[in-house]
């Protein structure tokens, strides 16, 4: 599915690198040897000979070609926030060579037509692209659309994101329906009903700033619901986006104990900051679901570690100048995310929380792959897709929003001092980074 | 941008000697006799919602000054028709207009605007964050009728959770060591608003709020509010409204305050409203010379 092929015959063998491949069990020096866009070899190193062309890799961590599950695009309809071509760019940027975009575009990306529209070359992808789609006809939550002919046109899952599958029937019937056709459901869990005029989290800083708050039972309501009907649906699959609260990652590991299908991801800005962060109503610290408390990033931790949660997506939302320049209560919710995860998960959970660089590997890689059954991603195991992402898990740097690659520029990161640096991404055994 | 000297955006980060500072200067406003401290100087009300005292008081005081007032207001300008906060806030900067007096329906309003326009800008209400005038008038209001904040308690009853009012409140007699006691059912009182500022508690007894207590502070309860949040309005009544009665819980030189406009009948009764203890009528007195003193300090004049 990938929009890249490589010049068939050529090979580029990544040498003295260390390879991390959760899914393959692998944490250990290792050479690999891209062609024909796939992995072609795996050997201890100096062991493979004869490639068209070398990477050096000493000192930096091989990793599968890293993928996000959450990602806003604008195309079509809102090219002057971001457009396919420069999303993805940043993606690269990034270290991930799969995006798994959202169909909140205008118009919502409903139909088949539009589902090929995405992955048409013209939209100038860099990276490989998967359309998720509308769960409902233009997302209005009412009529399901047609799963098998969205999905035969590439859709990898279906969701209404943005807004929440709400009517209890129509996600049962979703659920169903996608039971049948092995599809999965994302939610963007939300009761709506709870959160009208709301800006950011119901806490102590929304009473402050004088801000109507969105409880975390609003989202974690709606998580109990779904994952009760998930438990009750054979073969259903259920995906939980950008969980945010403590109460929603408890009915998570209930349908996962009871072997559910339930999968979750959780976004960098989630497990980096809190509701007090919000500031004196800095925009950029405005995103839906919202920054929480305190207790709930604890909770948020504890799940990365303990495997509860699934995969770390971006929920990369851009939006311009004039989105975010304005009242917080009428600002667009969302920042960006592509060019700031990996360092993120490297600061704030490999550096600070211990937790292993194969975990943080896996969230990106191996979790994010089963999530939406992106098969010959997320490993690098001979035959699957030569996408790889190399990095420096030591590099310092700042991360200066004026040099993103997107269009935009919302982000609460700006001047930020991270570790942990992309160094190259492949995509089809392309290097697409640095360009 | 940071905002530009002489703003004052809300009581949360203004320190007590700043404080203490303008209320000084209020005492030697008089609105009687005219101090051209803002002569030449244009004040624009840009007031967003729609405000009888508040933008009437800055006016007066404004114009006692010998400034140039402008009012904008949402209908019939350019506001009405889609124009953005900060191309409004960058047209008056190019007219010339030297004070921004703003209210606002969304919090944090005055602040966008400071932090783009190079004019001091004065939040005249925005959404429910702050009032600061509001509360730098009734701590005026205060301190005329009372020695200093010292050992005081403050007893604020109402619905607070949609009161700008009783959050400027809350900072400032919190930054004064007063004790504050947030009174109302948990619709309107969360039990969060206790962590706005040092010394303040809630409390859903009215005896418990009124017992001893210094000052009483009536908000206005709006019915649609109640009806949209499923209190029972004879319910409040009953537990909440202040009365001649439950007035004597209080200390005997107890006074009451209310931001206005009042409602008779139902946060208090007229015996109440008109009662010798009741300071509301002083406090729409006091916001002259107030945001005078705030008006003079927006252009560096509050020596
Ligand atoms: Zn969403």
């Amino acid at each position: 599915m990938g929009n890249h092929k490589s010049k068939s015959g050529s090979s580029l063998l990544i040498k003295g690198g260390h390879l991390i491949d959760p899914a393959a069990r692998i944490d250990a020096p290792m050479d690999i040897l891209l062609k024909d866009g796939r992995v072609a070899e795996v050997a201890a190193p100096n062991q493979i000979k004869g490639a068209d062309e070398k990477f050096d890799a000493r000192g930096l961590i091989v990793a599968p070609g890293f993928i996000d599950l959450h990602v806003h695009l604008r195309e079509p309809g809102q090219v002057y926030k971001e457009t396919i071509a420069t999303g993805t760019a940043a993606a690269a940027a990034g270290g991930f060579t799969s995006v798994c975009i959202m169909p909140n575009t205008a118009p919502v990306v409903d139909s088949p037509e539009w589902v090929h529209w995405l992955r048409e070359p013209e939209r100038g992808a860099q990276v490989s692209v998967f359309p998720i789609a509308a769960a409902t006809l233009a997302s209005k939550g009412a009529i399901l659309t047609d799963f098998r002919a969205l999905q035969r046109a590439g859709a990898i899952a279906v969701t209404d994101d943005g807004k929440p599958i709400l009517d209890d029937d129509i996600m049962r019937e979703a659920l169903t329906r996608g039971a049948e056709l092995n599809l999965p459901i994302v939610q963007h869990a939300e009761d709506v009903r709870m959160t009208e005029n709301c800006a950011m989290h119901a806490g102590a800083k929304s009473f402050r700033l004088g801000l109507r708050g969105m409880t975390a039972a609003a989202e974690a309501s709606v998580v109990e619901r779904d994952v009760h009907l998930a438990m009750q649906i054979a073969k259903s699959r259920y995906h939980v986006a950008h969980l945010s609260t403590a109460d929603a990652l408890k009915a998570v590991r209930r349908g996962k104990r009871a072997n559910a299908r339930v999968t979750c991801e959780v976004t960098p800005h989630h497990f980096s900051l809190t509701d007090e962060d919000v500031g004196d109503y800095d925009t950029n610290y405005k995103m839906n679901p919202p920054l929480r408390s305190a207790s709930d990033l604890e909770a948020i931790l504890a799940a990365l570690a303990d495997g509860t949660v699934d995969a770390i997506a971006t929920d990369h939302a851009p939006h311009a100048a004039h989105d975010k320049e304005i009242e917080f209560e009428r600002a667009a919710f969302g920042i960006t995310g592509l060019e700031t995860a990996l360092a993120l998960a490297i600061t704030k959970l490999h550096r600070e929380k211990r937790m292993p660089l194969a975990r943080v590997v896996e969230l990106f890689t191996a979790g994010p792959a089963r999530c939406f059954d992106l098969r010959g991603r997320g490993s690098l195991g001979r035959g699957c897709h030569a996408d790889v992402t190399i990095f420096d898990p030591k590099k310092k740097w700042i991360f200066e929003r004026a040099k993103s690659l997107s269009k935009s520029r919302n982000t609460p990161f700006d001047g930020w001092k991270l570790t942990g640096r992309v160094v190259a991404t492949i995509v089809s055994g392309k290097i697409v980074y640095p360009a | 941008m940071n905002p530009a000297r002489g703003s004052l955006l809300g009581i949360e980060h203004l320190d007590t000697a700043e404080i203490l500072k303008i209320l000084k200067f209020a005492r030697r406003m008089n609105p009687d006799k005219p101090r051209p401290l803002l002569k030449g100087k244009r004040v624009v009300l840009l007031f967003y919602e729609a405000s009888t005292r508040t933008r009437s008081s800055f006016e007066i005081a404004a114009k006692v000054m010998g400034a140039h007032t402008v009012l904008i207001q949402s209908a019939g300008s350019s506001i009405e028709k889609g124009e953005s906060l900060l191309d409004t806030g960058y047209t008056l900067r190019a007219v010339g207009a030297d004070i921004i007096v703003i209210r606002h329906p969304n919090a944090g309003a005055p602040l966008v605007m400071a932090q783009h326009i190079d004019v001091p800008v004065i939040n005249a209400g925005d959404g429910l964050h702050e009032h600061p005038s509001q509360a730098l008038l009734d701590a005026y209001t205060i301190l005329r009728n009372k020695k200093s904040f010292k050992g005081l308690q403050v007893s604020i009853v109402g619905d607070i959770f949609h009161s700008r009012v009783a959050r400027s409140a809350c900072h400032l007699l919190g930054k004064f060591g007063v004790k504050v006691i947030l009174c109302g059912p948990p619709e309107l009182v969360p039990d969060i608003a206790a962590t706005i500022a040092p010394g303040v508690r809630v409390t859903r007894h009215l005896e418990d709020a009124l017992r001893g207590t210094d000052v009483i502070m009536l908000l206005r309860v709006q019915k649609e509010r109640l009806a949209g949040m499923q209190i029972d309005l004879p319910d409040y009544i009953s537990r909440y409204q202040m009365t001649t009665a439950r007035l004597k819980m209080a200390k005997k030189d107890a006074i009451v305050l209310h931001p206005g406009p009042i409602i008779r009948g139902l946060e208090l009764t007229s015996e109440i409203a008109d009662g010798a203890q009741t300071r509301i009528l002083d406090e729409v007195h006091n916001g002259v010379p107030t945001r005078m003193a705030i008006l003079a300090r927006a252009v560096g004049r509050m020596r």
